[in-house]
């Protein structure tokens, strides 16, 4: 019992606060996200619990990412709700990248509810010496 | 911001149904559970993982949003009115030469009782994860289950 891990603590689903209003109906949450990089790539990791993976888009333009999932349907109409703690709705959060990706290699999984973007970065510029020819 | 939930309360006839009561149910336990911080006590809401319960005349259901867990991670067990939802959810870590901007999601320990809304048939309980929900299934006990009675005239 010296090593303990630390229980999970309750947090409330993040509402996303938008300007633009939905033209479907639903609360849209953001979903948590971790971010990491290294040499290679940038790396997103986002938790979309209910989501399938056929409901997941990914859409990179001028250097903003949007993540954005639906769940599908988990509560058939005939039964009658008794306790609701947690509210479903769509997931949406977007990015504004400062490095240059790869876009023809940019790769996402679905796991478990757990979708993980990589973005491979353009590799550094490689400096190209000019020849002067002197004449 | 008090004042106004309590004016925007569905006085009319609960038009909002079901979901604005639970909301309000929602924002008073997060408030206690606020005030039980400073006071120590420990309340069974607010602990991770949420659930939502539903039932139809023949099971009640449980479900619960714990993404990122594989099966053997997470333990399901039901003693009389009891269910408890035990496990670890695991984050496992990137190759070291990572630089994190941001680390929003949760590794830990879950535990979760949940007392059910009637007594059921813990023989024939069944829970599946998918997508990263959990999904109990329990089907209630013949006792519990409504019966029709016939009306003579």
């Amino acid at each position: 019992m010296t090593t303990q891990t630390q229980d999970i603590q309750v947090r409330d689903k993040r509402e996303v606060k938008s300007d633009a209003e939905q033209t479907t109906p639903g609360r849209v949450f953001s979903p948590n996200v971790d971010i990491f990089e290294d040499d290679q790539a940038l790396t997103i990791v986002a938790d979309m619990p209910g989501v399938p993976s056929e409901n997941v888009s990914i859409d990179l333009r001028n250097d903003v990412l949007s993540l954005s999932g639906v769940p599908s349907v988990s509560v058939p109409e005939k039964e009658e709700h008794v306790l609701r703690e947690y509210e479903t709705g769509k997931y949406f959060r977007q990015f504004t990248l400062s490095e240059v990706i790869d876009q023809e290699h940019i790769e996402a999984k679905l796991n478990n509810g757990v979708l993980r973007v990589t973005l491979p970065k353009v590799g550094p510029a490689k400096p190209r010496k000019i020849q002067i020819t002197e004449g | 911001m008090v004042i106004r939930r309590l004016q925007n309360w569905p006085f009319d006839g609960f038009s909002g149904g079901v979901s604005e009561l639970d909301q309000l149910r929602r924002d008073l336990g997060h408030l206690f559970n606020g005030l039980s911080r400073v006071n120590g006590w420990d309340s069974p809401a607010g602990v991770y993982p949420l659930m939502n319960v539903s039932q139809d005349s023949e099971n009640v259901y449980v479900r619960s949003e714990v993404p990122g867990m594989t099966l053997d991670q997470l333990e399901v067990s039901v003693t009389g009115r009891n269910l408890t939802v035990t496990g670890e959810r695991a984050i496992p870590d990137e190759q070291s030469d990572v630089r994190y901007h941001r680390r929003e999601r949760e590794a830990g320990k879950i535990r979760r009782q949940l007392t059910l809304p009637t007594d059921v048939d813990s023989e024939r309980v069944q829970a599946k994860y998918q997508h990263g929900i959990l999904m109990v299934v329990l089907p209630k006990a013949e006792k519990a289950k409504p019966k029709k009675i016939a009306i003579t005239g």
